[in-house]
């Protein structure tokens, strides 16, 4: 630029050239915008194509009746009830495990190599592939273990797969929640234990909870490992027990989108209608408890 | 309020029970963390347990080089080839879809969209990784293909590869926007100040300075991205068909690796016969693969993160 201003304002080509440059300063972000574009267009066309195939068939017997052969009558109670417990048992399990993680790999192990290995080893278990939990849980948990295809090997698995989504976000938390007040309850000669208790963990708690949710709420959309712990069910009666064969919501959709009637694709729109406003309000509550968690840091 | 109460529990206990009920909470939470780790060992050994009987009876070189799968069938062969081919096009397809879009999202994000309108937009990207991939799947089967690539080419099967490839694609869109996000947001304003200072455009910075200073992140991004998109299983299962030909065709049905396990899952496979077995076999594979490309984008990020 300043090559141009000195070799002189008449030259043509530099002056083609600084209008390219503007040309171009002005393109690069609208070209840059449409990648965002196309990201909401996918996702609102996708919406409105459920809402306007599923609408008509959103009814409460969807939620009340058993699964039948006729699309009319057909409901997701099993699979409702079947998620309820199944993703239920998963979040006990996994969000206790997770944040007894985070608060040893944040409070008390540092930067030690253990604790180096330990995290390595959550990255690697956030990236083995969804199917393969379900494929080793039928090996491990329903024939090796002998629990069979009950809701128990279900959740079980998905606790695991969600465990280190969660804990990421425990970490987080933790790391959050600033130093001095660790040091002010250490210097007056707390333990660690109490500075997790009486500190830490009253301030991390929102954001812990916000992780957790998320990770219910992923447990709740998983289809494939489920497929292949309780594969592809008719059930037409409630969960019992723990050791109960089960469906959940994810795999009633599947089943349904697998026929090749327009009744069932009906029925499956206005399945995924319900399973989509159950994730918005988990996500929503998500939200609104990140909100409190910095507000609660604020306050200090 | 956790002062006051905090206060009155150390005066109550002796500092020998307050070092104990330390020490058995730090066991408890040490165990705690080790149960990843112990599921890491779980997955890898039942997986390798079972696929050693599959390898009893089909020898290792039939499976990896064998370009018939028909373990459903009566005449059985072995060959991971086709599986391994329609699980690579499908994930090369997602990668070039989003690779593109991502990195322009993320390019709008870091550079271009003030503060308000990233805080909005960023979530709304990230949506779509939330989506379950059964509704994907549909989108896919009674939208994608039937009225929109039927448009553009009007032979293609109900059952294609492209559809499961672009839908997948959607799917990932988000690993790569966000990680390149974050990457572009992490080069250090130096360097964009000494861009402008020169008296380069904003434009230029972007292209030239930014995007190559966080170019291992983006690569990074969309190496993780691609192991995400190998793994992913109702998208291939409900678009893909189960059809495990060896094929370049985007157009035909096709069937990836998760998609096979998940036919399998079912139909009915009885515990210890060899099409049990080929579920653990198809599932170490798979595995392996994708640990290999999470392990390479590990390390990029790695190296990316020393150089700042």
């Amino acid at each position: 630029m300043g090559d141009q201003v000195l070799k002189g304002e008449g030259d043509v080509s530099l002056k083609r050239a600084a209008t390219r440059r503007k040309v171009l300063d002005g393109l690069v972000p609208v070209i840059a915008s449409i990648g965002v574009f196309v990201a909401i267009a996918f996702l609102v066309s996708l919406l409105l194509y459920v809402v306007v195939t599923g609408a008509g068939r959103l009814t409460p017997t969807l939620i009340t009746d058993y699964p039948s052969a006729n699309p009319r009558e057909a409901g997701m109670r099993s699979a409702t009830l079947g998620s309820v417990f199944t993703v239920g048992l998963a979040g006990l399990i996994c969000i206790p495990l997770s944040i007894a993680t985070a608060v040893y790999l944040n409070e008390y192990a540092g930067n030690k190599w253990w604790s180096q290995v330990l995290r390595y080893n959550i990255a690697n278990l956030a990236g083995v592939p969804s199917i393969v939990f379900g494929v080793v849980g039928l090996g491990f948990l329903v024939y090796g273990l002998g629990l069979g295809r009950s809701i128990i090997a279900g959740a079980f698995t998905l606790a695991i797969l969600t465990l280190p989504y969660v804990t990421v976000v425990c970490v987080e938390a933790l790391r959050a929640v600033p130093d001095d007040q660790r040091l002010g309850a250490y210097a007056l000669g707390a333990t660690t234990f109490e500075v997790v208790r009486y500190i830490v963990l009253p301030r991390a708690m929102p954001m812990m909870l916000t992780g957790g949710i998320l990770g219910i709420s992923r447990a709740l959309g998983e289809a494939a490992p489920i497929l292949v712990i309780s594969g592809l069910l008719f059930i037409r009666e409630d969960p019992t027990s723990l050791l109960s064969e089960f469906t959940v919501i994810p795999l009633q959709l599947y089943s349904w989108i697998s026929r090749p009637q327009v009744a069932f694709q009906q029925l499956a729109a206005a399945g995924i209608i319900v399973l989509l406003a159950i994730l918005l309000a988990l996500n929503s509550l998500a939200i609104y408890l990140r909100q409190r968690f910095y507000r609660r840091l604020e306050a200090g | 309020m956790t002062e006051r109460s905090s206060t009155a529990l150390l005066a109550s206990k002796s500092i020998y029970r307050r070092r104990l009920i330390n020490r058995i909470v730090q066991s408890a939470f040490l165990f705690a963390s080790l149960v990843s780790t112990a599921a890491l060992v779980v997955i890898f050994f039942t997986l390798t347990a079972e696929s050693m009987s599959f390898f009893t009876n089909v020898s290792v070189i039939e499976f990896l080089t064998g370009t018939k799968w028909t373990v459903l069938f009566a005449d059985k062969h072995f060959g991971i080839l086709p599986l391994l081919n329609a699980t690579l096009i499908t994930s090369a397809i997602a990668v070039a879809f989003a690779t593109p879009v991502g990195l322009a999202a993320a390019i709008y994000m870091s550079e271009y969209a003030g503060k308000r309108a990233r805080n909005l937009i960023k979530p709304v990207v990230e949506t779509l990784s939330g989506i379950p991939t059964v509704v994907y799947g549909y989108f896919a089967l009674y939208f994608v293909t039937p009225q929109v690539l039927r448009g553009l080419i009007p032979d293609l099967g109900i059952h294609n590869a492209l559809a499961v490839g672009l839908m997948i694609g959607v799917l990932i869109l988000p690993i790569v926007a966000s990680l390149s996000d974050d990457a572009m947001r992490s080069v250090p304003e130096d360097l964009r100040l000494a861009a402008y200072s020169l008296g380069a455009r904003k434009y230029q910075v972007v292209l030239r300075v930014i995007v190559p200073a966080a170019l291992s992140g983006i690569v990074a991004s969309v190496i993780l991205a691609f192991a995400r998109a190998m793994g992913e299983t109702m998208i291939a299962a409900i678009a893909g068909g189960f059809r495990p030909i060896l094929s370049f065709d985007v157009r035909e049905a096709m069937q990836t690796m998760p998609s096979y396990i998940a036919q399998v899952a079912t139909g009915d496979a009885p515990h210890g016969t060899i099409e049990y077995q080929s579920l653990f076999a198809v599932g170490l594979f798979l595995l392996l693969i994708t640990a290999a490309l999470n392990f390479i984008g590990i390390r990029v990020v790695r190296r990316w993160e020393i150089r700042y």
